[in-house]
Parts: structure tokens; sequence; C-alpha cells
């Protein structure tokens, strides 16, 4: 496939789960630069005019808003850094789906740095979806490295579903959450890597309200020579919940390092970690083998359930 | 139908099986039983290819001996484990469609097995399911293939608060489309079913025969 309009519709699907943008705000960043942009009733997407960027405002008391705002590099040798900062008014009610896609069909390695800070509101509710992707066959690497820092106000909630599909060769994804009285703040990550690739998963979230509560649930597979580590610590400083779970499926030559932390500053936090790692069940290929699936279709099999 | 000659199955260069011939004949249902170690569950294992074995095994006269399990399971061999697997983020509908049949039909399975459909086909094959649902499911999964050959570890043992009325049906609908059922178990009552017995013993079959004949030869 060359740089052209279909592409964009491939990567946008990917990333998006969309080819067209549906109605509504959103907004289309390409190569570095913002390239479609629309406003709604409810979410006005303003420019930053210091440093590249956007500002999106979800208005206060707002019924269940959608927003697009997808990033693709389309080319190698492009170095992108964006901060985008989302001000989620009280008592709203927003799905932010996100996502980059970087195509890079050439030697040179292409980056996208999304620098992402929520402040969200109280009693307001969000779920952000994030989703990245590779594609492109070459030496230039496809380079993501994510940061989403969430500051989550009285009985605010946010839902996390963050994705890292193929192609992504180098990922260092940090997440940083700060959650007052009552907040929930929920991630589910989702990490494939194989060949060489490398990501790094790290997560800070502190619990300073009390009754706030964070789950974060990593699932991930290494196959052939990849490389992950799962950093991650929760810490809480008065009657709240915390819970960080880490799973993971190792194939091949691949390795995986997790270190889950929990650091309970008060007696009254209830803190929680699990981590688990290792090879495809023999029962579970044993199972689907008498099935009628080959031993490549099991294990494909196993691992898109795994990380669906 | 299903012709052992010759097999032998051994571990660490111990033997486990030892110079087994037998002929599973089309349409009836057998029990292969004995004490713990007998070697119930390797026979069981080396006719689905799950152990590898020495000697000879025909499937309607075709030699499947060196044929890996996935190829045994589309030649119409079957599988239910004694303690099934569980899978995170796999449904139960997922499992089911592996062999790709309308949702009705699955509908049918899970029902055969007491489970309803509604509560149970999009829920996840994982610990959340107490061990008696995951016996029955591990069921379903075997009655949803167009099987030739059925075989079923110990498939009565934590059935729970399911009949084993339930599960006698579900074995007599499954014989009567003449398919060959072979059963490991302990129990008398699974015995009740069987046209044919195998008794198991030291990795050897001691005798076959009619219920009557093998119940006073288990204390051996």
């Amino acid at each position: 496939m060359d740089n052209n309009e279909e592409l964009k519709k491939f990567m946008l699907k990917k990333v998006a789960d969309i080819t067209e943008f549906p109605e509504g705000a959103y907004n289309l960043r390409v190569d570095g630069v913002g390239v479609k942009r629309q406003n709604s009733e409810n979410v006005q997407i303003v420019p930053k005019e210091d440093k590249s960027g956007i500002d999106i405002f979800i208005k206060e008391n707002s019924p269940k808003q959608v927003v697009y705002i997808p990033v693709l590099i389309m080319n190698g040798g492009i170095n992108d850094l964006v901060y985008n900062d989302f001000h989620i008014g009280q008592n709203s009610e927003v799905v932010i789906v996100a996502g980059c896609g970087i195509h890079n069909h050439t030697e040179h390695n292409s980056e996208h740095n999304g620098i992402h800070t929520f402040y969200v509101g109280k009693n307001a509710k969000v779920t952000y979806v994030e989703k990245h992707y590779g594609h492109g066959e070459n030496i230039g690497k496809k380079v993501l490295n994510p940061v989403t820092t969430v500051y989550l106000d009285e009985n605010a909630t946010m839902n996390m579903d963050s994705t890292q599909m193929e192609g992504v060769d180098y990922a260092i994804r940090t997440t940083k959450g700060q959650l007052k009285a009552g907040a929930t703040f929920v991630v589910n990550e989702k990490i494939l890597t194989q060949n060489n690739q490398f990501a790094n998963s790290i997560f800070n979230v502190e619990l300073i309200g009390k009754q706030a509560s964070t789950k974060i649930v990593s699932r991930a597979v290494a196959k052939d020579e990849s490389k992950q580590e799962f950093h991650s610590n929760v810490s809480g400083n008065c009657e709240c919940f915390g819970h960080i779970e880490c799973d993971a499926i190792l194939t091949d030559k691949a390795n995986i390092i997790a270190v889950p932390q929990i650091s309970a500053l008060s007696a009254d936090a209830r803190l929680i970690h699990e981590a688990t790692i290792g090879k495809i069940a023999g029962a579970q290929l044993e199972k689907l083998l008498t099935l009628g699936l080959s031993e490549k279709e099991a294990e494909d099999f196993i691992i898109k359930g795994f990380l669906s | 139908m299903l012709r052992i000659e010759h097999l032998s199955y051994e571990v660490n260069n111990e033997n486990i099986l030892n110079d087994i011939n037998f002929e599973f004949k089309k349409g009836k249902f057998y029990v292969i039983t004995g004490h713990n170690g007998a070697g119930k569950s390797s026979l069981a294992k080396c006719l689905m290819g799950l152990n590898k074995s020495k000697g000879k095994i025909y499937l309607d006269d075709v030699d499947i001996a060196e044929m890996a399990v996935d190829e045994r399971a589309k030649l119409g061999m079957g599988f239910a484990f004694q303690q099934p697997a569980t899978f995170k983020g796999i449904r139960v509908v997922d499992l089911l469609k592996i062999n790709k049949k309308p949702l009705k039909e699955y509908e049918q399975i899970l029902n055969k097995v007491g489970l309803s459909a509604k509560e149970y086909l999009f829920r996840e094959v994982n610990n959340t399911l107490s061990g008696g649902e995951l016996k029955r499911l591990e069921l379903a999964t075997v009655l949803n293939r167009d099987l030739k050959v059925g075989i079923f570890d110990e498939p009565e043992a934590g059935i729970d608060l399911w009949s084993f009325g339930n599960l006698s049906q579900v074995f007599n609908e499954f014989k009567s489309s003449e398919r060959t059922t072979i059963v490991i178990s302990h129990q008398e009552r699974v015995m009740n079913l069987a046209d044919e017995i195998i008794l198991m013993k030291d990795g050897q079959i001691l005798k076959s025969g009619k219920k009557e004949d093998i119940l006073p030869l288990l204390n051996i």
C-alpha cells in the first residue's frame, strides 16, 4: 500500500475503529500536524499556542459525549511530540477514542510521543480508549512513548483501555494517576510484542482521598525474542483500595520482567498485587488440539483470546 | 472401527502399557476400568495421540499411529479430559465455534449438558466456573463435534448437582448415532451403560466382557 487515502483509512480503522469521522468532535493529526478538526456543542478543541498540541474542553453536565483524537504518522524520519490536555467538566460523561498508528516503510525511525493529561471534574465519567499500532516493512523503527497523567476529582471515574497491537518496535508507556475521595481509576492494558521489539509499561497511581480505588490489569504476550517490562506502584495514604494484576504469556525466546509494587502509607489502605508469567499451558494446547486445531492455530487462538 | 495392535507406552524406560491388542467396534459403548495406575488414562491418551505410543492404531483401517492429535481429531476422534483446561479471555461460544456450527446448535448442546445458553454461552472459560460447570462444558465441546469415536476420561467425576441420569441420557444419545464411546470409569453405574467392559491391570488388558464377568475380578 502507498501513502494514500486508502492507507490512512486502513490505519484509522486499526487505531480508532473508524474509516470516516462520525458527527461530533474530533481532531486528526497526521505527520505532526493537525489536519482536521471539528467541535460540537459540548466539546471544544483548541490548539495550544505555546507548544504543539490541543486542549479539549468538555462542558460541565454534558451527557454521553464522544471525541475522536487519533494520530497517524505515515512516513519515516518523523519525531512527533504533542501535548494534549483534557479538561472534563464535572458531572459530564465522555468517551475519548485516541490511538496512534505509525506507517513507516523507510530506513529511518519514526516516533510519536503523546503527552496526555486529564483533569477530570467531580462525578465525571471518562472512558479512554487508546490503541497503538505499527505498520510497514523496513528497518526504520516505529516508536511510541505515550505518557498519560490522570487527575481525578472527588467521585470521578476513568476507565482506560490501552492496547499495543503488533508492529510497535519500541515503547515506553507511562501512566500516572492521582485520585481524590471516592474516585475510581480502572486500567485494562494489553500488549503484544514480537521479533526484537521492546515495551516497558510503567504505572504510578496515588490514592490520596478516602475510598479512592484503582484496578490495573495488564495482559501481555511476548513472542520471538521480544522483551517486556512491567513496573507499577500503587500507593495509598488513607482508607482506599488498589489492585494490580499482571498476567503474561511467553513464547519462543521472549522474556518479561514484572515488578508490581504496592505502598500502604496508612493502616486503612488495602492494596493487592498479583503477577503471573509463563508459557501457554500444556492443558490448554492439548484441549484445542483435540478439537482439531493445529499447534500454531491453537497458540494463536489462546493469544487472541488472552488479549481480547 | 478402532483397532489397536501391540500398543506399548513407556515413560523414562518404565512400561506403562505393554503390548495391548483390542478392537473397539462401531456404535458400541466401552468402559475401561481398573485400579489407579492400571494404565486406563494412558491408554485413552495413546488412542487420541496425546501420549506417544508404539504399535499400530487403525481407525476404519487407516493407520493413525503416527498422526498428530489434531489430525486424529479431524478424522473424527474426540476426547473429554478428566480435568478440563481453563482459558483467560476465551468464552464458551469461542470454544464451541471452533467446530463452525449455527449458534442454535451450541444452545442445544449446552442444554444437553444442563447448562443454559443464556447464562453460559458468553461466559469466560476460567476459574469463575465451578469444577462441575467446567466438566459439563468439557462434555459439550466433545458432543458438539461430528465424531466417530468419543473418549471420555472419568466424565461422571464432579458433575455436581447435575444428575447422573442426565449423563446417561447424553451417552445413550451419543451411542444411538452409531458412534463408538470409550469411557474411563470406576463407577458401577457407568458400567451399567456398557456393551463391554475392559479391565486393565499393570498396563495390560486383564479381561474384557460383560459387567457380571468383570466386577468379581475388580478386587484381584
